[in-house]
């Protein structure tokens, strides 16, 4: 039902964008205005968030130790699993942000007859995941051709590696079906493992439709309907230089594939999705366990009332004295 | 605290790189111009029509390719009537677009578009040069 | 009501039901939750809303404002802890939590997912502070904090141990036992605890101990086991309280001295501490290393806490010593120094024996038990004949708080591999920090919640037997008083016939001390095996 809804919320988008894209008045609506609104509510979104979260101190340094501790010089160690240095702390995250350690370590509990519990590997959610993203972060980068005039050559070069099996024409890219592929394999484990889909809300679906709906788009536009590139690059930079243009050979696929990432922009910084800003800040994994080594310090630390040693000793005084402990008084 | 700092430079190297295009192109004074091809003086039609040619020469070229070599089909009738031999380098490069920097690449760089045309195809004007 | 029989226990659906996980609905039945903090504790420790109820009680007898409680303190707690903030912003239900709870494994619950339990609050985060939430509703995955959601919190807050085992799988590092922690603190302003926690609590801040063991009680204690090692050793070792000018404090849990399989650790750091000839006092006012309000809140586990230092701090010693204790460490090395240091009165820890200086504890000025003896014998400082272990096949069980909140997975199993002959790891899955959890910890150990700790522990014993049946291993070794306490219970259960105890114990019976008469059995009273039995092995 969640999925059903938010796939039919997704294919309206496109939809209205798709019909509204051909009445000539709105097409400036759909290509520039929307745009602008989606890019700034983003970056103003995003920051928003990210202050928030600052703002909320890390009273307490509470690294998850996931290797051994630093303690006797001849013992190693885990200096990259329990960092206790800010370079094994760099190392960590990057090591979370860059290949999603946690993710790898991913098993699948099964009980079986005698009673006996089965820990499998199972590494095709930490697959399904890092082929998405950096997919996503690969066409990220590639759509550069379209905002910078002249293209950079690391831009280039990455279109020429990402279409490197030269497939057909306009020249296949490996991560328009990596994540298409992905997209279906992270959709469809939602939907059929049974613990995934009945923790699944509403905005779990949406995301990947949304996303999906994008690469789709942009697969159809590249493929099979190719449409005029030269165009889109020019409403691309009159956005980016503010001098917003809508040419005549923009079609409106395009602008489904335009509202689809406002869409996605809009949507950003007030979802799930802004995990990709939490991961840097998480205090599990961001703090090195020197803990005894290094004071932290609370910024609201606070007195609470303690019972100290003389009203401990005023209240046992006789039972001290008669097991002939020490006394102060 | 101590890691305020270190967060809102995260921040703003994020936005910095998000917003990359924007200073890019503001410093290099990019407008939505487009590209310029040159077109050629004597022909004012292409062998099919001009939107077709925007979105679908490359799928153009690859039939001619396909017709050429397998099915040993060199002649190509357009929307037209009239025909054409069926080469990139005969007919087109040297027909009408005779500068392959003037008008292939103009569009071509503009769009970041790296073809493998020229992996085989020799810029007959080059190759004229290096002739001489 | 007899408790259900182990073949009924594994009778497990892991299918979730149909419904809808957002509405509430929660049965309290007898065996799977803990009864409610009695009012006297409640007031000895100045706690809000002391009263006479229950969890099942269909009326909580909740203030009148509990949701506008609840909900401003939701409000601090988001402004104080950028955990809770980002943990309730930023999980995306990918699901990898959702197997490695050992309470879902053990129980098929569904509400039992790290991802679901926190979900519970979650949706009540979105409801009242985010604007999607606001607006949409459901839709937005947010619901109403109502008295039935707030049962649901109290039954499933209290049904974790706060072990850290997802957060080690969560590719966000989301931590359960972070978002328990404040669920628990919220819980508590308005009334709704459970008697395991508050009422140690009550007896560590009034006596010093969980226990509530009065100073003359804890001299005797300490004065039996001296009194029964002589006998043992020959030996009279001395083990000063409350001694002003002794070099070192030594702290450890009040079940060391108080309670079975414990006590026999308790012999064996008497017996080290001695042949290592240490300077040391125990104090009666900190006469507890555990801090049961860790599993309350932030503010009570600050108010036990402060004894130690406070203590230090009057008797004057250098430095402090910790005894075998999982969540005691997780206070000491994780929040000691912030809640109540600097420590600046103290020295770095120096051992007097090796001279090892504990870099990695000069700010806290505390040093675990496994690390000073694995510094020893390292240094070769202990004469240690291991074949006095031979009756015991021994594998290391990792506390949750020792593995995951700080990293204590080599030296205890340094010491076990010089104090005795037979030992055997269990499946890599379930130890360092993918240990399991006993099941009982976080103050969820009670009797009334047997069925619940069972379930729990089933991931625990279920790899001890896999060690039982492949290597015959018969003694679960383990430095925490929790496990002490519940695994015994647990294994009987599940692995009949399997003993635990502390790493120290099996020191204590290796350990060759000066001028001890000849020794024919362990510190359990039992005799050593024929020596020849190990050299056939």
């Amino acid at each position: 039902m969640k999925a059903l809804s938010s796939l039919a919320l997704v294919v309206a988008l496109a939809a209205l964008a798709f019909f509204l894209g051909r009445v000539e008045p709105l097409r400036v609506v759909l290509g520039v205005i929307i745009p602008y609104v989606a890019i700034a509510i983003f970056l103003a979104g995003v920051s928003y968030k990210v202050i928030v979260w600052s703002l909320s101190p890390v009273p307490f340094r509470i690294p998850t130790s996931c290797g051994q501790q630093k303690s006797l010089s001849w013992i190693k160690a885990g200096w990259l699993e329990n960092p206790h240095s800010t370079p094994g702390v760099v190392a960590r995250m990057a090591l979370e942000v860059l290949l999603f350690r946690s993710l790898f370590r991913n098993t699948k509990a099964e009980l079986r007859e005698g009673p006996r519990l089965i820990y499998g590997e199972r590494r095709f959610l930490w697959l399904g995941a890092l082929a998405f993203h950096w997919s996503f972060l690969v066409i990220f980068v590639r759509h550069l051709r379209f905002f910078i005039e002249p293209v950079p050559r690391l831009v280039m070069v990455l279109d020429r590696l990402d279409s490197f099996f030269q497939v057909g024409i306009p020249l296949l890219y490996i991560t328009d079906v990596t994540i298409v592929a992905a997209l279906l394999y992270l959709l469809l484990r939602r939907l059929r493992d049974p613990q995934v889909r009945y923790i699944s809300l509403f905005a779990d679906y949406f995301a990947l439709f949304l996303i999906l709906g994008l690469a789709l788009s942009g697969v159809w536009m590249r493929y099979f309907a190719r449409i005029d590139v030269v165009a889109v690059k020019q409403l691309a930079i009159g956005l980016v230089t503010f001098s917003p243009i809508v040419p005549r050979e923009v079609t409106s696929l395009f602008l489904v594939h335009l509202i689809l990432l406002s869409t996605l922009l809009a949507y950003f910084p007030f979802s799930k999705l802004m995990h990709m800003g939490g991961i840097f800040l998480s205090p599990t994994r961001n703090l090195a366990n020197n803990n005894r080594r290094k004071r932290h310090v609370n910024p609201w630390d606070y007195p609470v009332p303690v019972h100290p040693y003389q009203e401990w000793e005023a209240e046992f005084h006789d039972k001290i004295a008669a097991a002939g402990l020490p006394l102060e008084k | 605290m101590r890691d305020r700092g270190v967060i809102y430079t995260g921040l703003l190297v994020f936005l910095g790189i998000i917003t990359f295009p924007m200073w890019h192109d503001w410093a290099a004074g990019t407008t939505s111009r487009g590209p310029d091809p040159v077109l050629p003086a004597q022909e004012k039609q292409c062998v099919a029509p001009l939107s077709t040619m925007r979105t679908s020469h490359m799928q153009l070229l690859m039939d001619w390719r396909d017709g050429v070599v397998r099915r040993n089909v060199h002649t190509y009738t357009a929307f037209n009537g009239r025909n054409f031999n069926m080469s990139l380098t005969g007919t087109c490069l040297t027909g009408c677009h005779t500068n392959k920097a003037d008008f292939c690449d103009r569009c071509h760089n503009y769009a970041g578009v790296a073809v493998y045309c020229w992996d085989c195809h020799v810029d007959p004007k080059l190759a004229r040069r290096s002739a001489k | 009501m007899a408790n259900p029989k182990p073949e009924e226990l594994t009778q497990i659906d892991y299918q979730p039901g149909r419904k809808d996980w957002m509405n509430p609905a929660v049965e309290f039945r007898k065996g799977v939750f803990c009864y409610s903090a009695a009012p006297k504790n409640l007031r000895y420790l100045g706690l809000p809303n002391p009263r006479e109820w229950q969890p099942f009680d269909k009326d909580w007898k909740l203030p009148a404002d509990w949701k506008r409680t609840i909900l401003e303190g939701m409000r601090e707690r988001l402004r104080k802890f950028r955990s809770f903030r980002l943990f309730m912003d930023i999980c995306v239900r990918c699901g990898a939590c959702a197997d490695k709870c050992h309470f879902y494994i053990g129980s098929g619950d569904p509400k039992n997912m790290p991802v679901l339990r926190a979900e519970l609050i979650r949706s009540v985060y979105r409801r009242y502070f985010t604007t999607a939430g606001r607006v949409l509703g459901r839709l937005a995955g947010a619901r109403e904090l109502t008295e039935d959601v707030l049962k649901e919190w109290f039954y499933y807050f209290y049904q974790c141990t706060e072990c850290r085992r997802c957060s080690v799988f969560c590719p966000y590092g989301i931590d359960t036992a972070e978002v328990t922690m404040i669920v628990r603190e919220l819980l508590n302003l308005v009334g709704c605890n459970i008697n395991w926690v508050v009422e140690p609590a009550a007896n560590c801040f009034r006596t010093g101990n969980h226990l509530g063991i009065q100073p003359h009680g804890f001299k005797d204690s300490i004065d039996f086991a001296v009194d029964e090692l002589e006998e043992i050793t020959g030996i009279r070792v001395e083990a000063p309280i409350n001694r002003k000018g002794a070099e070192i404090l030594f702290v450890v849990p009040s079940a060391d001295y108080f309670a079975t399989p414990h006590y026999f650790t308790l012999l064996g750091y008497l017996m080290l501490l001695h042949e290592a000839g240490l300077d040391y006092t125990f104090s009666a006012y900190a006469s507890e290393g555990g801090n049961f309000g860790l599993f309350q809140s932030h503010e009570m586990m600050k108010r036990l806490n402060a004894k130690i230092y406070a203590e230090a701090r009057r008797l004057g010693v250098k430095w402090i010593l910790g005894g075998e204790c999982g969540h005691m460490w997780r206070v000491i090395h994780q929040y000691m120094d912030t809640l109540n240091g600097p420590a600046d009165f103290l020295e770095v820890p120096v051992s007097p024996v090796t001279g090892t200086r504990f870099e990695h504890a000069r700010s806290t000025k505390m040093v675990h038990i496994c690390e000073f003896t694995s510094d020893l014998i390292r240094h070769g400082k202990l004469r240690l004949d291991p074949s006095r272990n031979n009756r015991w096949n021994v594998t290391f069980h990792d506390s949750c708080n020792p593995a995951r909140a700080m990293g204590l997975l080599e030296e205890p199993r340094y010491i076990l591999r010089n104090v005795c002959k037979n030992f055997h790891e269990m499946p890599e899955n379930t130890i360092r920090e993918q240990t399991f959890c006993c099941g009982s910890g976080a103050g969820l150990g009670t009797d009334e919640n047997f069925e619940m700790r069972m379930r729990g522990g089933l991931p625990r014993a279920n790899a001890v037997k896999y060690v039982r049946d492949k290597f015959g291993v018969n003694l679960v070794a383990c430095v925490c008083a929790i496990d002490k306490a519940t695994l015994p219970t647990l294994f009987e259960y599940w692995v009949p016939g399997m003993e635990v105890a502390g790493v120290h114990e099996l020191v204590g019976n290796a350990l060759l001390m000066k001028g001890e008469r000849e020794r024919t059995g362990d510190l359990r009273g039992e005799p050593f095996q024929e020596k020849e039995a190990s050299t056939h092995a």
